[in-house]
């Protein structure tokens, strides 16, 4: 669901065919029958956006037919936590839950909290606007256990009746009404999973950016979550939520250089509030019980590896001296600034957001505000070119004498022209080596942030200014080899994986971790990547010369543990669930089994914590949920995410369909460009000019091409197998608007319009949704103006409203028109667009009251 | 209803260009002279043979400068010699026409310097000998493929090929010779004519549905003029061209002409079948779903 | 069927290696091309320009000299198993390729030698000797080879006329892959194992025992294709599991090698020859005028 994993992820799909040849059943859940779909037991063909409505039925199935496991419910979730009476929810307040702050545009949420205990986020009283929490950092809990719950689940206020609560009107026909699909199929993937769960047998979820992009997103990944917590399939094997990144290592980009607030291993970067203090700022952050307990030790340790000996216990390992973090600093959020002249200069590597990015307009536009860009990537991208060539070239909105950027384009060196690891979906850390050098002058990302560094440093190194300390004190000595100097890779695995400072000994894992200057490490979560000395993730030991979970293949992180939270695959005693589903148990002595534990290898399970205790061992041996304080899966989020502690049917930020289950139509929480000019939004149901625009749009890929294009369209055995952009669409759609197969169709938003050849395929079908019958317009959108196939980009039709949580666009629903013919050119493009958008209301109103957002 | 893959053709079109057609002609030609040649010689009219010999051996020199330049590699044609390969008609036919051209040429060119007077002789005999096979094989070379309008008339095309062989030798050597003298080379070509024109349709009519090319496009069009100019062209030679000069120069002209663009028919007809996959899979459906097929291996 | 036989590994002597070949299985082909390209990267096979076809998604269109693997694209309203359900919709997906068949059409009507028998039993075109006569090409019943128009890079310089490439190509099954003790390049890109590669007779084992299964859970139009060695062509080097009937596919439902009637097209030509050589002589027998 949310995905189409054999077009985007082939090699991978082998395994679920591979499932699938052992009799398990595949269902695909999707608003298209893509070439996951010819591929499964089944598909759904459900409406773009409503997936929580499906999920969030999903769960009021299970609750209402009391087919959820009993013994891993009450002992590894949250379920018989009490919430404190304050709490109200959607089902209260019309779509809202309580703390709402109108004002604001955002939620308060120390109503949510366990009965009895405070939030962790109000410590330090943390401004959270753009924040990026990671959830289960704390709660202050004491011993690790809620102060109030009811063991029978029957308490009103306890989590499992507030959920039964929240999802009570997530009926089979409201799920068919909102979702376009029938009774029957829904009931079918309701039994298929609630049959094929329990102690004998798991289901497992897989998902992408289907469900990721949307103003709801995370809320759609955490339904999935309830279901899977309410089954039993969280922490057992061919269980859980798999979620598969879109690129080769963009889960290794997440890990180590993250996002914009976060530090390597997700430390929070500290923002610019005085927290009175370094250990204050520890206190802010560490959770008294998990394993984020000893947060101390990992930030330590990456200042260590940071500054060397230039970090010391006196200097509070040169807490004052780093840079803050101000507010959201988000990609969208940097767009604007950039449309509004405020930033500078901008790095792109291996990105092309004037293809890739929502509202890809905005950002060609955004670039022209620029002082200087630059851009490294394999070929010329279009971010690279769009000064010369793009649609606002075409259009006359830009002139290329009179932009005043200063654009760089340095060539990158591909990854089989240098030394380096992938991380991927299954935190696997993948080494692979250099086949060849690079050409010319293209060169390594290793080489170009480690020459850059150097050469910074040395303009820098006779700097008196403050701001400049901190570079001057970055230890910054790599070891280079081969004529182009480039940095030993290995060397530096190898302080991310850490390292004793005195002897220069690789450590074992995250635990080896100390907050004394002993260690130093880049990443805690990478911890024992070169465990013993030797580099863990270069390991090929063959899959058949192996156990199913293959730990000799390479390294996963934490600790080449394979399924996190594994100790839930045992019951409460400690006894595998099933001698079926065996993976981890109690020997008497310590935790065994095939995997590496996830848990304290030596607490027992019958284990109760002392009232003192802190940090892991504050948690009990029956709670396999170690990362949250109270140890236990989370069906309610008392805190941590911003739009809700239970996921909410809500409807896109653009849809042709009202919400009909509360006033509240979409996520109120969702982040929204008020009246920013470049971000026009289309009407919605009431509005004036909604029938411009009256159907479903969503974007994918196609597994010829890879996102924005720059590493398929400048091939020329890629680009031949999809030559051209494409819109897909149902002989009804085509029939209706006129559209010939293999023709040209201009589709159109407030944002802009473009054409694509026609697709007319039975695989796109009309779903009726309350009542009436609605298509949907599928756009892949790898094209852009260059390369060697070239072609209109479906994200210029895209708004930038985000998910408040991660600040992700929805391109995965929204609305667009269509007719047929090409679009008109130059000048005449602009005319058509502003057309449209002077049959729309102008500015935003204020929302909540005349927009019912 | 006749399932195809989005009405895509399931054989490839040949790759020959028109050069082919007209070497079918020239080779035909050159063939039945061979022969006409001889037995002129043998009846005691010398000029009948001596201007089919010198017909005959033209004929022989323009055919392999067709072939090799239809060749997609011309430098390499003496590949084509590399082996001798009774299962390629392609290569028996190079031998065949290296023999016969080789002969025809010798005899014609001895018979210019009027020398040698044995070996002329001996030239001729081979040339004869190997005329036939030249003059028919041409029709195996095209029935030996997968196109359904050739492989299906395998039976006809050789004597086809055959009889227009015999038409075009006639009527070329009445252009050139009196009217007293060309009696057999009219025969000879209203004979072929008629023939050929009886096996032309008794083959269409054989084919059934997988014959329709013949009726449609550019095969038609030449089927039409073939009919039009060899029987006019005929019919002038049985007539007038008993008496005048002109008339059996006209009618030989149209005749070959007429021949000429039969060859070319059953070349057009060749590419029309393969391009619409009916032609292939139909009879190859209804073949499987009468008698059962092997090709598709069902579930027990 | 043919008495000629052209399964000539045979005449490898001691250099004979068991016959090797594809089983390509479209019931677990996900379209994802990785053939294609891998062919083309391996064979240093030009690209082949960019049409956008509509058919689905089957840019590649056919087989040919660019072209050595071909996925085809089939959109059904038809479920995929019997027990399928409500949606009632199928995407068909194989990938095409040279059937290396027993009988070959093309190796017999080669008149250069050019095209041979591997000592693995596969058919392949020396492009040293082809001379681009282009009799293969209508020979095959599938319409897999095609004479290279592309330039060719060492072309003979143009005063001598030839700028094109000229020859026929397709595909080698890897000949020089499997010297060197490794899978073709295909075979070893296709994620799912769609296309397995293997000796002849295990691939046919393998074949059945899928049939079965499949047949067993019910799967709509399952059927091997050219496995059997008593069929039109001998049996394929590379064979199928197909889920509708050849033809939906792009490919002949019961071919014959054209060979196989050739002994009687000689004798037929032999006969016309001879009377043809009577008629002639037969027009002296009426007089000189």
């Amino acid at each position: 669901m949310g995905s189409n994993m054999a077009e985007n992820h082939p090699v991978g799909f082998q395994w679920v065919l591979e499932a699938r040849e052992r009799g398990a059943k595949v269902i695909h859940i999707d608003p298209r029958f893509t070439r996951t779909s010819a591929m499964a037991t089944k598909w759904v063909g459900i409406r773009a956006g409503s997936d929580i409505a499906f999920l969030g039925g999903v769960v009021n199935y299970i609750l209402q037919n009391d087919l959820w496991f009993e013994e891993y419910v009450k002992h590894y979730t949250n379920a018989p936590v009490i919430i404190g009476e304050e709490y109200l929810d959607t089902e209260d307040a019309d779509g809202l839950f309580s703390g709402w702050d109108p004002e604001k545009s955002k939620y308060e949420p120390t109503s949510w909290s366990y009965e009895g205990m405070e939030t962790h986020g109000s410590a330090g009283e943390r401004e959270t606007k753009g924040h990026q929490s990671h959830g289960g950092h704390g709660g202050g809990l004491s011993h690790g256990e809620p102060p109030s719950e009811d063991p029978d689940l029957t308490h009103p206020r306890c989590v499992f009746q507030l959920l039964k609560k929240h999802y009570q009107r997530y009926t089979p026909e409201f799920v068919s009404e909102t979702c376009g699909v029938s009774v029957e199929d829904f009931l079918f993937v309701c039994e298929s999973l609630t049959q094929n769960s329990g102690r004998e047998r798991t289901s497992a979820f897989v998902y992408s950016v289907g469900w990721t992009q949307h103003t709801v997103g995370v809320q759609y990944i955490r339904t999935a979550a309830i279901i899977q917590q309410l089954l039993g399939n969280m922490g057992r094997p061919g269980g859980g939520i798999v979620a598969l990144r879109g690129h080769a290592s963009i889960q290794g980009s997440t890990d180590i250089p993250t996002l914009y607030d976060t530090l390597p291993g997700y430390l929070p970067m500290p923002h610019a509030e005085d927290y009175g203090g370094f250990e204050n700022f520890v206190q802010s952050n560490i959770a008294p019980t998990g394993w984020w307990g000893k947060f101390r030790n990992y930030w330590v340790s990456l200042m260590v590896a940071y500054f060397g000996p230039h970090a010391s216990e006196d200097n509070d390992w040169l807490f004052h001296k780093l840079p803050r973090i101000d507010e959201d600093n988000s990609a969208y959020w940097t767009l604007e600034q950039m449309l509004n002249g405020k930033v500078k200069g901008y790095i792109l590597a291996g990105e092309n957001p004037a293809v890739g990015n929502a509202n890809a307009k905005a950002h060609r536009n955004g670039f022209a505000k620029l002082d200087w860009l630059v851009v490294r990537d394999l070929v010329e991208i279009e971010s690279a070119s769009w000064w010369y060539d793009s649609p606002e070239i075409e259009s006359g909105e830009l002139r290329t004498e009179e932009i005043p950027t200063e654009v760089f384009f340095l060539p990158a060196s591909a990854h089989t022209e240098k030394d380096g690891s992938f991380t991927n979906t299954q935190r696997l850390l993948q080494w692979h080596w250099k086949a060849t050098e690079p050409k010319d002058d293209a060169r390594s990302d290793l080489w170009f942030y480690f020459h850059l560094g150097k050469r910074i440093k040395s303009k820098l190194a006779g700097s008196e200014e403050k701001r400049d300390e901190l570079v001057q004190l970055l230890q910054w000595d790599y070891p280079t080899h081969s004529a182009l100097l480039e940095p030993s890779a290995e060397t530096i695995l190898k302080e991310i994986g850490g390292y004793e400072t005195q002897s220069g000994k690789a450590l074992g894992g995250y635990k080896e971790l100390k907050d004394d200057g002993s260690t130093a490490c880049g990443c805690w979560i990478y911890a024992g990547v070169y465990k013993d000395g030797v580099n863990q993730a270069a390991r090929k030991k063959p899959h058949w010369e192996q156990n199913y979970v293959a730990p000799e293949w390479a390294w996963a992180w934490p600790d080449n543990r394979r399924i996190l939270y594994n100790r839930a695959s045992a019951d409460p005693a400690g006894d595998p669930w099933s001698e079926r589903k065996k993976l981890m148990f109690w020997n008497g002595q310590k935790w065994d089994g095939i995997d590496t534990i996830d848990f304290d290898e030596t607490k027992p399970p019958d284990y109760v914590p002392p009232d003192d205790a802190e940090g892991p061992d504050a948690i009990k041996g029956d709670h396999p949920f170690i990362m949250q304080a109270d140890g236990r899966s989370w069906l309610f989020v008392p805190q941590g995410i911003s739009d809700g502690p239970f996921p909410t049917h809500y409807e896109p930020h653009e849809s042709p369909f009202d919400n009909t289950l509360y006033s509240q139509r979409a996520n109120p929480a969702r982040q929204q460009h008020k009246d920013a000019p470049w971000d026009p939004y289309n009407p919605i149901e009431g509005e004036p000019g909604e029938e411009l625009f009256p159907y479903v749009m969503t974007t994918y890929r196609l597994t010829e091409h890879h996102t924005a294009g720059g590493m398929s369209r400048s091939v020329p055995y890629l680009a031949e197998l999809q030559p051209a952009m494409f819109c897909e669409v149902s002989p009804e759609l085509a029939a209706e608007a006129g559209l010939e197969h293999g023709g040209w169709a201009t589709i159109y938003t407030t944002r802009s319009a473009i054409e694509a050849r026609v697709l007319v395929t039975r695989r796109m079908k009309p779903q009726t949704v309350h009542g009436r019958v609605t298509h949907t317009v599928g756009l892949p959108y790898h094209w852009g103006q260059r390369l060697l196939t070239s072609g209109d980009s479906a994200n210029d039709l895209m708004h930038a409203a985000l998910d408040p949580n991660v600040h992700i666009m929805e391109t995965k629903a929204a609305t667009c028109g269509i007719r047929p013919g090409r679009r008109p050119r130059g000048k005449a493009l602009i005319e058509f667009v502003e057309s449209l958008r002077a049959q729309t209301a102008k500015t935003r109103p204020e929302p909540e009251e005349s927009r019912k957002t | 209803m006749t399932q195809s893959y989005y009405g895509q053709p399931v054989l490839k079109e040949p790759t020959w260009t028109w050069e082919i057609p007209c070497y079918f002609f020239t080779g035909g030609l050159s063939g039945a002279s061979s022969v006409l040649s001889m037995s002129a010689k043998l009846f005691g009219n010398e000029k009948l043979s001596r201007t089919a010999l010198y017909i005959g051996a033209a004929a022989d020199a323009v055919s392999p400068v067709l072939l090799i330049s239809d060749l997609g590699r011309p430098e390499r044609f003496h590949h084509m010699l590399r082996v001798f390969k009774v299962t390629s008609p392609m290569n028996v036919g190079s031998w065949i026409l290296l023999v016969n051209g080789g002969a025809s040429n010798t005899a014609a060119v001895l018979e210019l310097l009027g020398i040698l007077k044995p070996i002329k002789l001996l030239a001729e005999f081979v040339a004869a000998l190997f005329g036939p096979p030249l003059a028919t094989y041409t029709g195996v070379l095209v029935a030996d493929t997968a196109i359904p309008v050739w492989h299906n008339a395998r039976q006809e095309l050789p004597w086809i090929f055959g009889a227009s062989a015999a038409a075009s030798a006639g009527a070329a050597a009445s252009m050139f010779l009196d009217p007293s003298e060309a009696g057999p080379a009219r025969r000879l070509a209203v004979a072929g004519v008629v023939a050929e024109g009886a096996l032309m349709q008794t083959m269409e009519l054989r084919l059934g549905e997988v014959g329709e090319v013949y009726r449609q496009g550019a095969a038609s069009k030449f089927s039409w003029a073939a009919k039009a100019l060899a029987g006019g062209g005929a019919a002038l030679l049985a007539t007038r061209g008993r008496r005048s000069r002109g008339a059996a120069a006209l009618g030989g002209a149209m005749v070959c002409a007429g021949e000429l663009c039969l060859r070319w028919a059953v070349y057009k007809a060749g590419f029309q079948s393969a391009r619409d996959p009916k032609y292939t899979v139909k009879p190859q459906r209804e073949r499987a779903n009468r008698e059962g097929s092997k090709a598709s291996t069902l579930p027990a | 069927m043919s008495v000629l036989e052209t399964s000539g590994i045979d005449a490898w002597g001691d250099e004979k290696h068991e016959r090797m070949g594809f089983f390509t299985d479209t019931s677990v082909c996900i379209g994802c091309k990785a053939c294609e390209v891998a062919c083309k990267e391996w064979n240093l096979i030009p690209a082949d320009g960019q049409e956008f076809l509509s058919r689905s998604y089957d840019n590649t269109g056919e087989l040919g000299s660019e072209t050595w693997r071909h996925v085809a694209f089939i959109e059904q309203e038809k479920p995929l198993r019997a027990d399928d359900g409500s949606v009632g919709l199928r995407w068909l997906m194989e990938s095409d390729v040279c059937k290396h068949c027993t009988h070959a059409a093309c190796l017999d009507v080669c008149p250069t030698g050019s095209l041979f028998r591997t000592e693995y039993g596969t058919v392949v075109v020396q492009q040293d000797i082809c001379n681009g006569c282009g009799y293969c090409v209508p020979a095959c019943p599938f319409g897999v080879l095609e004479k290279r128009h592309m330039p060719a890079p060492e072309a003979l310089p143009a005063f001598l006329g030839n700028k094109e490439d000229g020859r026929v190509w397709k595909c080698t099954l890897c000949y020089d892959r499997l010297k060197g003790g490794h899978e073709p390049a295909c075979s070893h890109a296709c994620p799912t194992k769609s296309i397995q590669f293997g000796p002849l007779d295990e691939l046919r084992e393998r074949a059945d025992q899928r049939l079965a299964k499949l047949k067993h859970e019910g799967w709509n139009g399952a059927q091997l294709y050219l496995r059997d060695p008593d069929d039109g062509i001998g049996g394929a080097g590379a064979f199928f599991l197909l889920l509708d009937e050849p033809e939906v596919y792009g490919l002949p439902p019961d071919p014959v090698v054209t060979t196989a009637d050739l002994p009687e097209m000689w004798v037929n030509m032999a006969t016309a020859a001879a009377v043809l050589a009577v008629g002639i002589v037969g027009s002296f027998l009426f007089g000189r005028e």
